[in-house]
């Protein structure tokens, strides 16, 4: 009976310190119950302007991600630099839970009167923390609900990757190109096909290659899927997964050429092969949040931003890319601003042969990125 | 330009198969001791994460794979002391270790994510990497590809024909004779769970330090228990755990060879495949090789009564 207790004991214990462990990498702010300021019990942020104003970021991961995360940690930076009075409060790894809230509350509580809940998952967590602190400002990326003290933003960057396809395809020697992405998801699927389209544009023997990774980040099976489409003749490769550091990296390695996304810090690690890329840039929309916010006039929307609006930037080009192309790229990109172009004008067919976009007319992008199940011609891969 | 289909697979199941064959050699050595760890899978994860750490800040990585097999070692102490001392659940203990390893390595690794490093040099064998078909697979890798095959004949070596293995064997089979015997059946016990973690440590820095090239959190997802799966399949023989990583690995490179080259099977099914095989390998070996199982094994649940 004493032999029976002490085991569990130990059981116990050693549950005890993994729960610990687990909570403590997952919200790593440290909750100091002195930073219960008065700064929280100050006038309605809404109405009166004021000078100072501290921000609270929750990530969901690492911002030295070299991707989504630390896209997001520079955008604070920078609008730290542009206003020096901002203070911000960040917490890292956090998981899209209860836990959430738990972090968002604690941060109210240290006097933040912005909170930037910077994952998807994020969305449920700060609508009902939102409801709880009518004074305290949301912005949510890429939410589909708004509250009156919480609108949601994004970046479309479908017509960006008309632009990656032209630069992969004036570049590619094998007219062959790769794709991997974590989850066959109606956005990405639209991001593909806008690559193609622009590959097409400039190439129409060209043919995309898609690797479906079932996973947001596994970065041993992402080298593998990038070692697969080498084997396969494909050279440039190309990727939405949380991370593009290994797919560039192993691209490296394996002397094929590469196109980065969600952060352009992630060029350092991707050599001479690297074309370019599409990184968020977020800092002047979180300039203009904080600003709105300190002045009183913060409203509640859904602002998306496409090509011309500098929510995301087109990566600075590899050696490898000509003057030619990067002419051609600039031209278009200004066509698509002045709507001149619009990436999904029909006749487009999906990989079937079926025509999915009538000719004469054009797909509506914010339509698309909610309700495309296919891949256009010319891009190969099962996503079903 | 393109490399033909069966090379390609055949690299990718060496690349993908030499974590999976260190972890799977470690916990061959830890169950003919009469233990079923588990936590294997946490044991590579700590593995991947120090040994990464260590080569972020010496700038070496083969000082790297040193740190990971210590830190795979120690860390299998904890199994040890639960599972040999207190006598707990053994089942349970390495699940529990499993978890406390990816809330630990979290942390260690957490100013870690996104530093580049120095990995593991590729070497090209003068020659030989240039032979037709047999060259870029056989031999061309790193310091852990190429000691597969001498590390399976080490381990075989120490556990059939040196005392330490015999002692070890005898342990695993019936502690209560080995220990009439004369032996002392926990501290062999504890060596085969630190020489274990050694092992299963260089697998998850293969991961960290030449595969993937970088630390992210939980990033063995699940190739310590395929290794485990792989220990029954070679039927406790470190040798033919050569051909049970080759061949797991192969479906991990199987599946993505074959998205790459625009098959019409789901790439949902295709992921399947390692999972799978190893079910597979449990339905077919699973009940037949149970007389070649050491039998302190079928004391898993041993403490619990």
């Amino acid at each position: 009976m004493r032999m029976k207790l002490r085991q569990s004991l130990a059981l116990a214990v050693t549950a005890v310190a993994t729960l610990a462990l687990v909570a403590c990498g997952g919200g790593s702010t440290s909750a100091s119950p002195t930073a219960a300021s008065s700064a929280s019990a100050g006038t309605s942020a809404t109405q009166a302007p004021a000078d100072k104003l501290i921000v609270g970021a929750i990530h969901v991961g690492s911002v030295k991600d070299n991707g989504y995360n630390q896209a997001m940690h520079e955008a604070l930076e920078q609008m730290k630099k542009n206003l020096p009075n901002v203070e911000v409060i960040e917490a890292e790894n956090v998981p899209e839970s209860a836990d959430a809230e738990r972090v968002m509350e604690n941060m109210i509580q240290k006097g933040a009167k912005l909170i930037l809940p910077l994952s998807f998952g994020y969305l449920d967590p700060a609508l009902n923390v939102a409801a709880k602190h009518p004074d305290v400002i949301f912005e949510h990326p890429a939410g589909f609900k708004q509250a009156p003290n919480l609108g949601t933003f994004w970046s479309d960057t479908t017509s960006m990757e008309y632009l990656m396809g032209i630069a992969a395809a004036k570049s590619t020697k094998s007219n062959k190109l790769g794709w991997i992405i974590g989850f066959p998801i109606p956005n990405i699927l639209t991001s593909i096909n806008a690559f193609e389209l622009g590959a097409q544009s400039v190439n129409p023997s060209v043919t995309t290659q898609v690797i479906v990774d079932n996973a947001w980040v596994d970065p041993a099976k992402e080298a593998e899927a990038v070692n697969a489409l080498a084997d396969s003749g494909v050279d440039v490769v190309t990727m939405i997964v949380d991370s593009p550091a290994t797919v560039v990296e192993t691209a490296d390695k394996r002397g094929i050429m590469s196109i980065g996304f969600h952060c352009l810090c992630v060029q350092q690690s991707a050599g001479n092969g690297w074309l370019t890329g599409i990184g968020f840039t977020w800092g002047d929309l979180f300039t203009q949040f904080a600003k709105d916010v300190m002045a009183g006039t913060w409203k509640s929307a859904n602002n998306v931003g496409t090509i011309g609006k500098g929510y995301a930037t087109i990566a600075p080009f590899g050696p490898k890319v000509t003057d030619d192309t990067k002419a051609l790229i600039d031209a278009k990109k200004a066509d698509i601003i002045a709507g001149k172009l619009n990436v999904f004008t029909g006749p487009i067919k999906d990989n079937g042969g079926k025509v999915v976009i009538e000719a004469g007319q054009t797909g509506n992008i914010p339509d698309l990125l909610g309700t495309t199940d296919y891949l256009v011609e010319g891009v190969s891969g099962k996503i079903k | 330009m393109s490399t033909p289909f069966a090379q390609g697979v055949a690299a990718g199941a060496i690349r993908s198969g030499t974590s999976i064959l260190y972890g799977a050699l470690g916990e061959v050595i830890v169950e003919r001791a009469g233990m079923v760890n588990l936590g294997l899978e946490g044991c590579m994860l700590v593995g991947a994460c120090f040994g990464f750490v260590a080569t972020a800040e010496t700038g070496n990585a083969y000082i790297g794979l040193i740190a990971a097999a210590l830190a795979g070692g120690v860390f299998n102490q904890l199994f040890g002391f639960l599972v040999v001392t207190r006598r707990a659940n053994q089942l349970a203990s390495g699940l529990t270790l499993m978890f406390f390893s990816l809330g630990l390595t979290a942390i260690v690794g957490k100013d870690y994510v996104g530093r580049k490093v120095q990995g593991l040099d590729t070497w090209h064998m003068p020659l030989l990497s240039d032979i037709r078909w047999v060259g870029p697979v056989l031999f061309r890798g790193d310091l852990l590809t190429f000691g597969m095959v001498p590390m399976a004949l080490a381990v075989w070596y120490a556990l059939y024909r040196t005392r330490w293995g015999l002692s070890l064997r005898t342990v695993g089979e019936n502690r209560t004779a080995a220990f009439a015997a004369g032996l002392r059946p926990e501290r062999i016990q504890y060596q085969a769970l630190f020489v274990g973690g050694m092992l299963g440590g260089l697998g998850g820095a293969h991961l960290s330090l030449s595969y993937a090239g970088v630390w992210v959190e939980g990033m063995t997802s699940g190739r310590g228990f395929i290794a485990v799966a792989l220990v029954i399949f070679a039927s406790w023989q470190p040798l033919r755990a050569i051909a049970g990583a080759l061949l797991f690995g192969g479906a991990i490179a199987f599946q993505l060879q074959l998205q790459a080259r625009d098959t019409s099977i789901s790439p949902f099914l295709l992921d399947m495949l390692p999972y799978l095989l190893t079910l597979l390998v449990l339905l077919v070996w699973g009940r037949n090789r149970q007389y070649q199982m050491p039998q302190g094994l079928t004391e898993v649940f041993e403490g619990t009564s």
